[in-house]
């Protein structure tokens, strides 16, 4: 079992006011998967994924990661999770502007104990997987939002992690691209990644095998999908 | 190790981003360092210089004062205390090589100040009345003329010798040997005129007319006292004993048993650098003091643009935590940009105040000075530490700020 979650909540308290985003979720994800987590704005799928993904803490609850439970994990060894275990792609993409291609997708490495002489051809090799090779000395910010999109694909592939997380990655593209992110996630998955994504359209959410709905931070929906949306040029994102 | 090379090779990637901002901050650093180089090397420079022209005089000479005084601290006339307890013939037993067999010469002087004339042309200037010995003790020359002899200082004869300054501004190009002069309404025959010696150690020593003792002190000061004599030794190794024939010599005079009743001061040539060392180290440390205040303005530049720096870079921060970063690993990363401004800054500024101090130096050589071009690597060393320390200190704040980040909260801002 890749990811065991039981009974999961999270509250916010600030200035005496007590929010509860997630009300005891319980769910499983093997190796493998492709699970959307599909909900309405404000329905908590964001807080589950910053979890799944430590960036962020349950107030309680159990987490077991491979069989780990990292609830009891310090802050420093979340991050070393997050740099090994699990690669992130945004909706806003967050590459470094002015920042060449290559070097944007080695970042995470400048975090991890890979060895130098194997991170440059480890670049490459990601990059090449998602058909930036051609622009790979380019600054980011020369980059069209699908591209840029791929080179954070590229970047969340580079440690080679269990899981990739996708937060609303169509969210800011056309059709025409997201089209092409979503053929790259199901790629991905097709080689064995596990790729968990965040998504508020039912249409994107489709594209997984397995779809988790939420709403007012309970589970509401967990079932495999039927008719699977295969992401193929010309069609049409809507 | 290769942490630390990737954070700086990471801190120059930034900074680099923003060079004109970078090289604004780090201008703060670059002048701060460089001030107080140049402070340092033009402070060892001007003390070389002083140091040489003391030394220039003989560091064979004792000097008598009137009045005790502690060795290390300023002699009581200096403080305007006139203390009348030496006499000219004090200044002549000690010339007297049955008391005091290492001092091959003595000079005592009676001194004051006073207008002197030359028909429509007048100056205010020194009256050193003085003894034949001036020429032999203080290596004083003649340019033209004769300086007075030895009977001559006794008698109240009024002649004069003019210190080159003096010949200038009264006469210009025209003779002054033969010529009367007023001093004090007195008329004076000058006979003689100094050779261009210079001001050494704050003494201008071509500022002064030369009287003989006796005709300064009766007939111009109307005193009876000397202010301070003169002696040469013979070597430098008799210094120590020579000090102490004079103490003895004088303590006799002057009826002195015990040595804390002296009513006279010794003091040798050596003893005098050591007081200008002291002086004018205490300057330049305090000149450099002030320019090292820059430093700490430079600091809070740094500080300042570095908090803006992390608010502009939020999510920048928010992605590196994102995929790894620890809280050191950012602590790490904006702790070195600012120990790179910094030491950079530093290294800008050290290599700006050598130029010029270099510069300083030539400059002071092609007038004829003699100024040593100092760099004490410990100022090197201090330079570049207090920069690592500015960068370290000031930045510290703003990185803390950065790796304390939520990096959920740092993704999401606009």
């Amino acid at each position: 079992m890749l990811i065991s979650v039981s009974n999961l909540k999270k509250i916010y308290v600030s200035d005496e006011v007590v929010t509860k985003v997630l009300h005891g979720l319980t769910l499983n994800i093997e190796s493998g998967e492709f699970v959307s987590i599909m909900g309405p704005s404000g329905s908590g799928k964001s807080t589950l994924m910053h979890i799944l993904g430590f960036l962020d803490k349950p107030s309680s609850g159990k987490y077991y990661f491979e069989g780990q439970d990292v609830t009891k994990l310090e802050d420093e060894q979340l991050a070393l999770l997050r740099n090994g275990k699990v690669g992130f792609v945004f909706q806003t993409f967050n590459l470094l502007p002015r920042t060449s291609v290559f070097d944007n997708v080695k970042l995470p490495l400048l975090y991890s104990k890979m060895p130098d002489e194997e991170k440059d051809e480890r670049v490459k090799k990601v990059i090449n997987a998602v058909d930036m090779s051609h622009r790979e000395n380019y600054f980011s910010n020369q980059l069209s939002g699908g591209e840029q999109q791929r080179v954070a694909i590229a970047r969340a592939l580079v440690n080679n992690p269990a899981i990739i997380f996708a937060d609303e990655p169509t969210g800011n593209l056309d059709s025409v691209s997201g089209v092409q992110i979503m053929k790259i996630l199901q790629k991905l998955n097709d080689q064995g990644k596990t790729i968990i994504l965040v998504t508020h359209e039912i249409y994107t959410s489709e594209h997984a095998k397995r779809i988790i709905k939420i709403k007012d931070g309970r589970i509401v929906g967990d079932e495999p999908v039927m008719n699977r949306r295969i992401a193929t040029d010309g069609e049409i994102l809507k | 190790m290769l942490a630390v090379v990737s954070c700086f090779k990471t801190a120059s990637q930034a900074l680099l981003l923003n060079k004109l901002r970078s090289f604004l901050t780090m201008l703060g650093i670059v002048i701060g360092v460089a001030a107080v180089i140049i402070i340092i090397s033009v402070g060892a420079g001007a003390q070389s210089l002083i140091l040489a022209q003391v030394k220039s005089l003989g560091t064979n000479l004792i000097g008598v004062l009137p009045g005790k005084s502690e060795e290390t601290g300023p002699p009581a006339s200096v403080m305007g205390i006139v203390i009348t307890t030496l006499t000219y013939d004090d200044a002549m037993a000690l010339a007297d090589k049955n008391n005091t067999p290492y001092i091959t010469s003595v000079v005592a002087y009676a001194k004051g100040v006073a207008t002197v004339n030359w028909r429509d042309h007048s100056v205010d200037t020194n009256i050193s009345g003085t003894t034949n010995g001036y020429l032999e003790t203080e290596n004083g020359e003649v340019e033209v003329g004769r300086f007075f002899n030895k009977d001559e200082e006794k008698s109240l004869v009024k002649i004069a010798v003019l210190g080159s300054q003096v010949k200038k501004d009264l006469f210009g190009e025209s003779d002054a040997v033969g010529q009367k002069i007023k001093i004090k309404k007195e008329a004076f025959e000058v006979i003689g005129v100094m050779k261009k010696r210079g001001t050494v150690a704050f003494q201008n020593y071509d500022d002064q007319i030369f009287v003989p003792i006796s005709t300064a002190q009766k007939l111009l000061l109307g005193v009876d006292h000397i202010n301070l004599i003169r002696a040469k030794i013979d070597h430098e190794e008799h210094i120590d004993q020579a000090i102490a024939d004079v103490k003895r010599v004088l303590r006799e005079r002057h009826d002195i048993t015990n040595p804390a009743d002296d009513d006279f001061s010794v003091r040798s040539a050596a003893q005098a650098l050591d007081v200008i060392t002291q002086i004018t180290n205490a300057l330049k440390y305090f000149l450099a003091a002030i320019a090292a205040l820059s430093l700490v303005v430079g600091g809070i530049g740094i500080m300042n643009i570095m908090l803006i720096a992390v608010t502009e870079r939020t999510r920048e921060i928010g992605l590196r935590k994102a995929i790894g970063a620890t809280n050191k690993n950012i602590l790490s990363q904006f702790l070195a940009e600012a120990i790179s401004i910094t030491l950079i800054g530093g290294i800008l500024g050290m290599v700006l105040g050598v130029l010029i101090s270099l510069f300083i130096s030539t400059g002071a050589h092609l007038l004829s000075y003699e100024w040593d071009f100092i760099i004490s690597p410990a100022s090197i060393v201090l330079a570049l530490s207090i920069s690592f320390l500015v960068g370290l200190v000031f930045g510290t704040y703003p990185a803390r700020r950065a790796s304390h980040l939520d990096p959920i909260e740092a993704l999401r801002y606009e």
